[in-house]
């Protein structure tokens, strides 16, 4: 109980502290699953949304691999993208291992299954009579497919919400490909896995109650912006 | 009351299942020590041969020093078996160990690009080497992780007089305030990579940065020739009194946790300091290159 209670003041003192390498690994965590969250979206939305949208042969066979991608584990996304950007990999002469680039990398393949199965769980929980109705309106195709993106919106905004809530979360990609480079490629996760290394507990759980407060804080933004559009 | 019969019968086979991965296994130490050590592959040679002599079995758990030590502190393991005098001593002064073993040194090697941008190379200077490598701002790897490597890589730092920065942190421990520290040169990011991460991992950073690292021998040579891929860093500095690193073993204090099996623990400690535990350990060779000097029988060949 004491250590429990040791690492919630600890995180207020750390937050109060301002202290500035607790916020740059704040920041650095944030600037990645953005940037890793935005990408995923803008590739992922579209991709799920197609599949959903048109019938095709293989449809049920694309959407079981997107569904099983979901459990792709981040050291295999980790292995695979530090095999090609390495310096002996093919992508070596980027000079990429190591950096925020490879972190979104990593991470965008993690969560793009998500995104796009979720979209795809989101568009085809709508019903197939907003479909019909368009139709009989005289919508062409486009316009239909407006329609049910409307409807699907929310829906489509949780995938996304989701995404970020998994890749801000995630450790293993972040390490691998960022490093835990302090002042460079260090963030809540590795932070977190690194003061557990070093025997530093209470510390690791405070960064813990920072990264779900973030998290909190987000989703509750998020919440108000929903608010506003359905009214 | 047949129900009741019923949920006895599942819940004493269900612990018995479980309890059962522990029955019948033999005698198995639990042991914590610095990747370092587990990376060497030394413990591949002596772990057999003490399960030979006494049918102990060794379970390892290998990380950074500070939580090896942190597992005898909180007596998840029977013993550790680190590299970090002035907290081993402490540990056994707090009450936590029995008594700290000497058993053997190695030693710390500066290594980095063959082409040395720095031109820290051609001396023995190991603290001459450290200010060219900062003054040049070539690239330097730093574990990072508290373990015994950072500690030397800080005083190394500090007695080349390089300038540092003394970064402190406060967090709540046992309802009071406490501070955390750490030095590093300037340049976090930039030059300066503080990466928190065990040796290999560390070497593989500094490999593909093309920057400088402080490494123990025995990882750079298991990396450098133990590997299909070889390691491309080359030896700048060795041979300084300062780059010396002793290890020492601890069983875990009774007194502190009653549940650790500390005679075993014991004997894994004088078998290690033992002609034969010390022989093997001067036998190790790491591809070659002797990487374990024996210290409680310095002669032991």
């Amino acid at each position: 109980m004491e250590f429990l209670l040791d690492s919630i003041l600890s995180a207020l003192v750390l937050l109060w502290s301002f202290d500035p390498d607790l916020y740059f690994v704040i920041y650095v965590s944030l600037k990645v699953s953005f940037f890793s969250t935005l990408l995923s979206s803008l590739l992922g939305v579209p991709i799920g949304f197609i599949v959903a949208f048109n019938e095709f042969r293989g449809k049920r066979a694309v959407i079981t691999i997107l569904n099983s991608l979901l459990a792709l584990p981040t050291v295999v996304v980790g292995l695979v993208v530090y095999a090609f950007i390495s310096r002996r990999g093919i992508l070596g002469i980027l000079d990429l291992l190591y950096t925020q680039t490879a972190m979104v990398i990593g991470q965008v393949i993690l969560i793009l299954p998500l995104v796009a199965a979720l979209t795809i769980a989101a568009v085809g929980s709508i019903d197939e009579k907003y479909r019909k109705t368009a139709m009989t309106l005289g919508a062409t195709t486009l316009e239909t497919a407006r329609v049910i993106f409307r409807e699907a919106r929310f829906a489509i905004v949780a995938a996304v919400i989701a995404a970020f809530g998994r890749v801000i979360a995630e450790v293993g990609v972040s390490m691998m490909l960022g490093g835990n480079a302090k002042g460079f490629t260090r963030t809540m996760t590795t932070a977190m896995a690194l003061e557990y290394d070093k025997g530093e507990f209470v510390l690791g759980v405070a960064l813990g109650i920072v990264l779900l407060a973030i998290s909190f804080s987000i989703n509750v933004l998020f919440n108000v912006a929903q608010g506003r559009t359905r009214s | 009351m047949r129900n009741i019969m019923k949920t006895t019968i599942v819940s004493v086979s269900l612990i018995l299942f479980l309890g059962g991965v522990s029955f019948g296994q033999g005698k198995i130490l639990k042991m914590s020590t610095t990747t370092s050590t587990e990376n060497s592959g030394l413990l591949n040679v002596l772990l057999p041969e003490f399960k030979k002599d006494t049918g102990i079995d060794i379970k390892v758990f290998a990380k950074g020093t500070g939580a090896a030590i942190r597992d005898g502190v909180d007596g998840n393991v029977d013993v550790i078996f680190v590299h970090d005098t002035a907290r081993e001593e402490k540990f056994v002064a707090d009450g936590y160990g029995t008594k700290r073993y000497a058993v053997m040194h190695n030693d710390f090697v500066i290594v980095g690009p063959k082409n040395d941008p720095a031109g820290a190379k051609g001396t023995k200077d190991a603290l001459g080497a450290m200010a060219k490598i900062a003054q040049a701002k070539a690239g330097f790897v730093s574990r990072g992780d508290d373990s015994g490597t950072h500690s030397i890589e800080q005083a190394l730092w500090k007695k080349a007089g390089v300038p540092l920065e003394k970064k402190t942190m406060e967090i709540v421990k046992g309802g009071t305030k406490a501070t955390l520290s750490f030095d590093h040169p300037k340049g976090l990011g930039e030059w300066y990579y503080s990466i928190g991460q065990g040796m290999g991992k560390t070497l593989v950073f500094a490999e593909e940065k093309q920057a400088y690292t402080l490494t123990d021998r025995g990882t750079y040579l298991e990396y450098k020739y133990g590997r299909k891929e070889g390691l491309d860093l080359e030896i700048i500095t060795e041979g300084d009194e300062k780059l010396f690193n002793p290890y020492g073993v601890i069983p875990v204090n009774p007194q502190k946790h009653p549940h650790v099996k500390v005679e075993w623990a014991k004997a894994f400690a004088e078998w290690l300091v033992s002609s034969k535990g010390q022989g093997l350990i001067a036998d190790y060779k790491i591809h070659g290159h002797q990487a374990f000097y024996p210290d409680a029988f310095p002669g032991a060949k």
